[in-house]
């Protein structure tokens, strides 16, 4: 964002959740704050991190358990579950037609949009060791690993602030 | 009907569902100049209560709004 555009309040999200539905919702906000101007950070942590991983790779972590995990908790931004309504699968594969019909961007789209408006993207430390995740398992447009520490410290200073 | 404002470009978000509207103008803006005019078609209501509220929490001013049938033109200085 340019100088006509001065940063005006910030966002901070912390998406915890992993379904698509909920994912939409929080960049759904960060696009619409960013293009007023604000600063948006999203903290993704536990089942939300699904969201910005990258594509393929089932096999991820260093011991067994890590693994099963890995492999049962596959998904990317164009792979996840809904909340509701799943129905192995059909669920999200409706609503994907149901948003293309009225041209509401996918989850994708909405990740590139919010990336190239500068909202910034951290994974968290904790679940990422947790889940034997390394920082190359995420999209390249996520800054920094961090823990709560940073976080904290960020949101304090923000106004809005919300947990999904 | 010609537009009253002169706009130096016109943005098609018709079509599209709240945020893009807001989101397109934004990066929009960002492309033009200060003091430019930007001419937003769009044919969701509820953009035409959020680009004025948009328009003012980013300082930008709203010059006016005009309907033709189902879109909705609003009319945006850059500040």
């Amino acid at each position: 964002m340019d100088s006509a555009l001065q940063k005006k309040g910030s966002v901070t999200i912390v998406l915890f959740s992993g379904e698509m539905d909920k994912a939409l919702a929080a960049f759904v906000i960060a696009t619409a704050a960013a293009s007023m101007g604000m600063a948006v950070n999203i903290f993704f942590t536990f089942w939300g991190l699904n969201a910005i991983k990258k594509e393929g790779g089932l096999i991820k972590g260093r011991n067994w358990m890590q693994k099963m995990l890995n492999a049962m908790n596959y998904g990317h931004a164009k792979k996840l579950a809904l909340s509701k309504l799943n129905m192995l699968g059909a669920g999200p594969a409706m609503l994907k037609a149901m948003m293309a019909q009225k041209r509401v961007p996918s989850l994708h789209e909405f990740i590139k949009t919010a990336s190239a408006m500068g909202v910034k993207f951290y994974p968290f430390e904790m679940s990422m060791s947790l889940m034997g995740l390394k920082k190359e398992d995420f999209l390249d447009e996520c800054q920094d690993v961090i823990g709560a520490v940073t976080y904290l410290s960020i949101a304090k200073e923000t106004g809005i602030n919300l947990f999904i | 009907m010609t537009n009253q404002f002169a706009a130096d470009r016109t943005l098609d978000a018709r079509g599209l569902c709240c945020p893009m509207p807001s989101v397109k103008t934004a990066l929009a803006l960002e492309q033009m100049e200060p003091g430019q005019i930007i001419e937003v078609l769009t044919d969701d209501p509820v953009s035409k209560r959020d680009l004025p509220v948009w328009a003012q929490s980013t300082g930008n001013e709203l010059l006016g709004m005009e309907e033709d049938g189902k879109t909705i033109k609003i009319y945006l200085k850059k500040a």
